[in-house]
């Protein structure tokens, strides 16, 4: 009677003892990503400028955006572009240097270092310099170029050519997604390949039946991370390009920073936030929804 | 046979010798062009310089304006130091909740945690400038620091406790029945077999903030508190082409935190980041 209450007891306090631990995420969750995100709704349904209190337009910003602002549709255009060239690149160049890197090699961790480098120092602004420099007419890109009997290229001046050199500057950090394709790789066991060696599959066939299936649950993982991440790119827009030329980088992003930060219209920018959310939550939706049809998970799918 | 296997060995070698080569060779530039007098830096793919010259490392240090790079390193400690002290504690005792309580409300909690880490930032910046201007927080290194303390970094979360939930439970019933309480087998006996976990975080988490550019651009104004990020941004401003060496070499100074941070947890971070994996 005795030992069974004291053992209620300790249940009991292990429950308070857990939701403690636990708090100080509870209270963080409710006033820095509940509280704005609920906000950031309804001002996007008012007139709102640091200088005076918001009033009540309700779908005007919305209807702005679609029917008169000259920016809206380039910024999209752009920042879609910017998606679609950035993250199948950054991905394929993950997978396939995880794939080589996972073979047996010397002086392995020093390749490791060496493509995790940029993941690591890619989001600076000491490397947006760089590129800037880099890309400039006669910056070491064209010069390299002309060396090699290829006359110098206007990067920033050419639309498709600048959102290249900024996509290419996010697919030089492939190094962080390639880590985890190295974890993935690293769990499948030995002896499935063992099997297909002994029914005769060659290397290529082994990477499409045993290897890339295998490894589609961290592909889903660093698909919906990366293009989340691209959809708010800024700081390369913004130090590199500063939307140019054209607009053709003005990333939707950048649209969102100046509106907001620069022309103080803080009702409408968090429209523009809203449609961004939009975008973003019909992606991860669609990846979702499609995964039972190209993921595979050993114990049935759950993420 | 081994002939051929030979071959693709050293075929990977040489691919991988020269892929990475390439990958390298900005960072590479950047640090020579750093030491080339100013009219070398745009006409040569070399990485040599006819001379070496350590006073764009002299002059980029005292920057343009009335504040040098001495204040915005220190400005950048002041930042990042405390954030990821606060990142590193709250995601711990969180992840202990998660990974070794049951209570009313759990699951519920830890989809919400998993769902916030793909709410868009862009989404929730302004109303957070907002609540941090009424709180009296803007122009000050507060917005980093507080929300760091109260667990808003999901990922790092997800991370303690897949990677406490490796760890056997054994290890915490033997502790109770030594009289251990609950936090104290976490600082006892958790914590210190965390390291790779912890150290990933905190490794992370200085890069990240130190190289934080836009959350820095929104809640940093005046010129005196800039972070390094800023002060780079602002010197590339101001000398915009006239001074390539100065900026360049500034650069390579801002860089240097992170390399030294991820190359003492080198050991650490890979480990931390194999192990706890994403499968889930």
């Amino acid at each position: 009677m005795i030992r069974s209450t004291s053992i209620f007891k300790r249940s009991e306090n292990r429950q308070w003892a857990g939701l403690l631990y636990v708090l100080p995420f509870i209270i963080g969750m409710l006033v820095f990503k509940l509280y704005p995100f609920m906000s950031s709704f309804y001002y996007s349904f008012t007139d709102f400028s640091l200088l005076r209190k918001e009033t009540f337009i309700g779908l005007s910003n919305y209807v702005y955006m679609f029917t008169k602002d000259p920016l809206f549709f380039p910024s999209l255009k752009a920042t879609f572009l910017y998606v679609l060239l950035s993250v199948p690149g950054k991905l394929g160049f993950a997978l396939i240097i995880a794939v080589i890197l996972n073979m047996k090699l010397k002086f392995i961790s020093l390749y490791r270092t060496i493509y995790y480098l940029p993941s690591i120092l890619g989001g600076s602004v000491a490397i947006a310099v760089l590129w800037r420099s880099m890309f400039t007419v006669d910056g070491i890109v064209n010069q390299f170029l002309i060396s090699i009997g290829i006359p110098a290229v206007n990067w920033f001046g050419i639309p498709s050519l600048a959102i290249m050199s900024i996509s290419l500057l996010t697919i030089w950090q492939f190094g962080s997604s390639m880590v985890l394709f190295l974890a993935g790789l690293k769990q499948i066991p030995k002896d499935m390949y063992e099997a297909g060696t002994i029914d005769g599959a060659s290397k290529l066939r082994m990477f499409f039946s045993i290897t890339f299936p295998l490894l589609t649950p961290i592909l889903f993982f660093n698909l919906i991370m990366q293009t989340v991440n691209a959809f708010q790119e800024f700081t390369a827009a913004f130090l590199i390009t500063n939307g140019g030329p054209l607009n053709s980088t003005y990333l939707f992003g950048l649209k969102l920073y100046q509106d907001a930060f620069q022309f103080s219209k803080m009702g409408y920018a968090s429209a523009l936030s809203w449609i961004l959310f939009i975008c973003i939550m019909l992606f991860t939706i669609i990846a979702f929804k499609s995964q039972k049809y190209w993921t595979h998970y050993e114990d049935g799918g759950k993420f | 046979m081994t002939m051929r296997i030979r071959i693709s060995r050293m075929g990977r070698i040489v691919f991988l010798t020269v892929f990475g080569a390439i990958l390298i060779y900005p960072i590479l530039w950047m640090l020579s062009a750093s030491f080339k007098p100013m009219h070398e830096i745009f006409s040569t793919v070399s990485l040599l310089s006819s001379q070496f010259q350590i006073n764009s490392y002299i002059n980029g240090w005292k920057g343009t304006g009335q504040f040098g790079f001495s204040t915005f390193f220190f400005n950048s400690l002041l930042m990042v130091v405390p954030t990821v002290i606060a990142t590193v504690i709250s995601s711990l005792l969180v992840a202990y909740g998660f990974a070794r309580f049951r209570f009313p409300g759990k699951n519920m909690l830890f989809s919400l945690m998993i769902a916030t880490l793909m709410l868009p930032n862009a989404v929730i910046i302004i109303p957070s400038y907002l609540l941090f201007r009424s709180f009296g927080w803007l122009d000050s290194y507060w917005p980093f620091i507080i929300p760091a303390a109260f667990a808003t970094y999901p990922f790092f979360i997800f991370m303690m406790v897949q990677f406490l939930r490796g760890l056997p439970r054994d290890l915490d019933e033997s502790a109770v029945m030594d009289g251990c309480n609950s936090f104290k087998i976490l600082t006892h006996i958790l914590l210190p077999l965390s390291k790779p976990a912890v150290v990933s975080a905190a490794v992370f988490q200085f890069i990240w903030t130190w190289n934080d550019f836009f959350n820095s651009l929104i809640f940093i104004n005046s010129v005196k508190k800039y972070p390094v990020s800023l002060g780079l941004r602002m010197s590339l401003d101001t000398s915009s082409i006239s001074n390539w060496d100065q900026v360049m070499a500034m650069s390579v100074v801002s860089i240097i935190p992170c390399l030294v941070v991820f190359f003492m947890a080198q050991r650490y971070f890979v480990e931390g980041i194999a192990t706890t994996g994403i499968k889930g």
